[in-house]
């Protein structure tokens, strides 16, 4: 291959990409829109909207019942997109892929099935500073009903995680490890192989909670190792309501279902109900049928525009967004972990983050502003928020450049 | 065009209380007092009051937040004092209605809290302006608990 082709084949075609996202095409407040929300959900692109109208409009049926050809269309479809996810994560199994609303459910699901059924008084859940509270509260409720203990490894100011301290915390009583795989309020890649590793060697399984990583990173949960991984449609570009949780086979079938219902049953007598397979089992109910045929194609969208090439475009932003916004005196970076996906979340001197996302909203800059449901985040750095521009594939330079522009005329007005 | 927009919401009159907030401090003769939070951006609002009969004789605060809400508790304060509770409650209703842009809010009677009109096309920051209202009146009623702006529902 010469140099060329290299080049051709590792670089993503921006704006034919951002042709494909109806929604990054408007103007908010007169100003065209900048998109820099996408850690609390992204766009979607026609894929994914004619995947979920193509089913409501053709398909629209009930799953894995109907003997007519559109129960047979649409159980077609929905056992599709979970071989889908089965390939975007590499899984060696589809009946390890559980559907669930989103990784809020997925946690909630191994704590209240596999750590409710396997972990007693005493026993501990180790998780770290950096989590969202849908992997902090879960785990409190359990506490609650059990007596289970939460324990939490430390960050540094960097908004790393202090491995050695994982290491120490990693005790006789520690019954399941639950980390973030990137943090969603500073952006923080985790060192989630060494944390494998590590509770792997004293016999503990690992949750990852890989809601901000599957946008952004190449997941492969085979070569993490880990036991469970949990992410969220909406965040990869896929519908709301509809997420994944994987978990290995054996583990899986030693747990208890989570609800009971339609769907997740073999046989039911007054007497004795017989539980379906995975990865029925957990699926109660009829499920979200058009979300996950919508999160089917949106990893398939990406699959297509390859996630090494997002991963490598998404650095080069982040580059760039670290650089341009260091350049802004009165402005420090909270989170500058080495690794780090492109979250840029930060504060301004004696200006509050929600008169910032107030200003740069009315200029068309679409941030998050506040805790991003991670407080303790913001305790373990003295702030109450921070303003929080998170960027995915479909961003550009230009966008960065009108944040930094946003955020100079926020400081003109406050000056 | 949204620089009007922002420069409506961010009137001189609203910068420059929340760079200098007036009553910023905590009374040694406070009779009332209550604390409030609003959990979706952290602000915190401590009022403090103190009663002469029915009649707020002195008000202030001290508190963290952004700068609708450090002005918006800078503003109350100096307005509320002298006013009895029914004088207190009743323009905290005229100050909300011209926060939400709701009713028929007269500017004339709203003195310089009127500057709060600027919030009409930005509803998701009235809790902001109010944050200090609701726990001023919790003070009023002596409500020994935290309060919080949520549960109260945000008009359009």
């Amino acid at each position: 291959m010469n140099t060329l082709e290299t080049l051709k084949s590792t670089e993503l075609d921006v704006s034919a990409i951002r042709r494909d996202f109806p929604g990054l095409h408007q103007s908010v407040h007169g100003n065209p829109l900048v998109y820099l929300d996408n850690a609390a959900t992204t766009q979607k692109p026609n894929a994914v909207i004619e995947a979920l109208d193509r089913f409501y409009r053709t398909d629209c049926s009930n799953v894995h019942r109907g003997v007519h050809e559109l129960s047979e269309r649409a159980t077609k479809a929905f056992e599709d997109a979970r071989v889908v996810v089965k390939r975007f994560i590499n899984a060696s199994r589809e009946r390890e892929i559980v559907f669930v609303r989103g990784t809020t459910e997925a946690i909630n699901l191994v704590a209240s099935s596999y750590a409710r059924s396997r972990m007693k008084a005493g026993d501990e859940i180790l998780i770290s500073a950096l989590e969202h509270h849908s992997n902090i509260v879960p785990w409190q409720l359990l506490s609650e009903q059990i007596g289970t203990r939460l324990v939490v490894a430390p960050i540094n100011d960097s908004g790393e995680l202090v491995l050695e301290e994982f290491e120490r915390l990693l005790g006789p009583k520690t019954g399941l490890v639950a980390v973030a795989h990137v943090s969603n309020a500073l952006g923080s890649v985790m060192p989630v192989r060494d944390i494998v590793r590590l509770a792997h060697s004293r016999g503990v399984p690992v949750l990852i909670d890989g809601a901000q990583a599957a946008p952004h990173l190449a997941v492969d949960v085979r070569e993490l190792d880990c036991d469970f991984y949990a992410f969220s449609g909406h965040k990869v570009f896929g519908p709301t309501g509809i997420g994944v949780l994987w978990g290995r086979a054996d583990l899986l079938e030693g747990m208890p279902p989570y609800q009971g219902g339609g769907d997740m049953i073999r046989s039911v007598t007054f007497e004795k109900t017989t539980y379906n397979d995975l990865p029925f089992k957990f699926e109660a109910g009829t499920p979200h049928i058009a979300g996950a045929i919508g999160l089917g194609a949106a990893l398939d969208y990406v699959s297509q525009l390859g996630i090494d090439r997002v991963t490598t475009y998404e650095r080069e932003l982040l580059a760039y967004g670290t650089e341009v916004l260091r350049a802004i005196p009165g402005l420090r970076l909270i989170g500058t972990a080495r690794e780090k996906s492109a979250v840029l979340s930060f504060v301004l001197d004696g200006i509050h983050p929600h008169d910032a996302g107030t200003v740069l909203d009315r200029l068309g800059i679409a941030v998050r502003t506040g805790h991003h449901c991670a407080q303790p985040v913001m305790a373990r750095f003295d702030i109450p928020a921070t303003t929080r521009a998170s960027l995915a594939f479909y961003n550009t330079k230009e966008e960065i450049d009108a944040l930094a522009s946003g955020i100079r005329r926020v400081q003109e007005l406050f000056r | 065009m949204t620089d009007i927009d922002i420069q409506e919401l961010y009137q001189e009159l609203i910068l420059d209380h929340s760079r200098r907030p007036r009553n910023f401090r905590r009374p040694d003769g406070a009779t009332h007092k209550a604390e409030g939070y609003n959990p979706l951006c952290g602000d915190t609002v401590t009022v403090y009051l103190q009663m002469n009969n029915d009649v707020v004789s002195d008000a202030a605060f001290q508190g963290d937040g952004c700068a609708i809400s450090k002005a918006s508790a800078s503003l109350m304060t100096e307005s509320v004092k002298g006013k009895t509770r029914a004088e207190v409650e009743s323009l905290f209703s005229r100050f909300r209605d011209a926060a939400t842009g709701s009713g028929s809010a007269d500017p004339v009677r709203l003195g310089k809290l009127a500057v709060f009109s600027g919030l009409r096309g930005f509803p998701t920051r009235v809790k902001c302006a109010t944050l200090a209202w609701h726990t001023l009146r919790a003070a009023l009623e002596q409500k020994a608990s935290l309060v919080s702006t949520e549960g109260e529902e945000t008009l359009q």
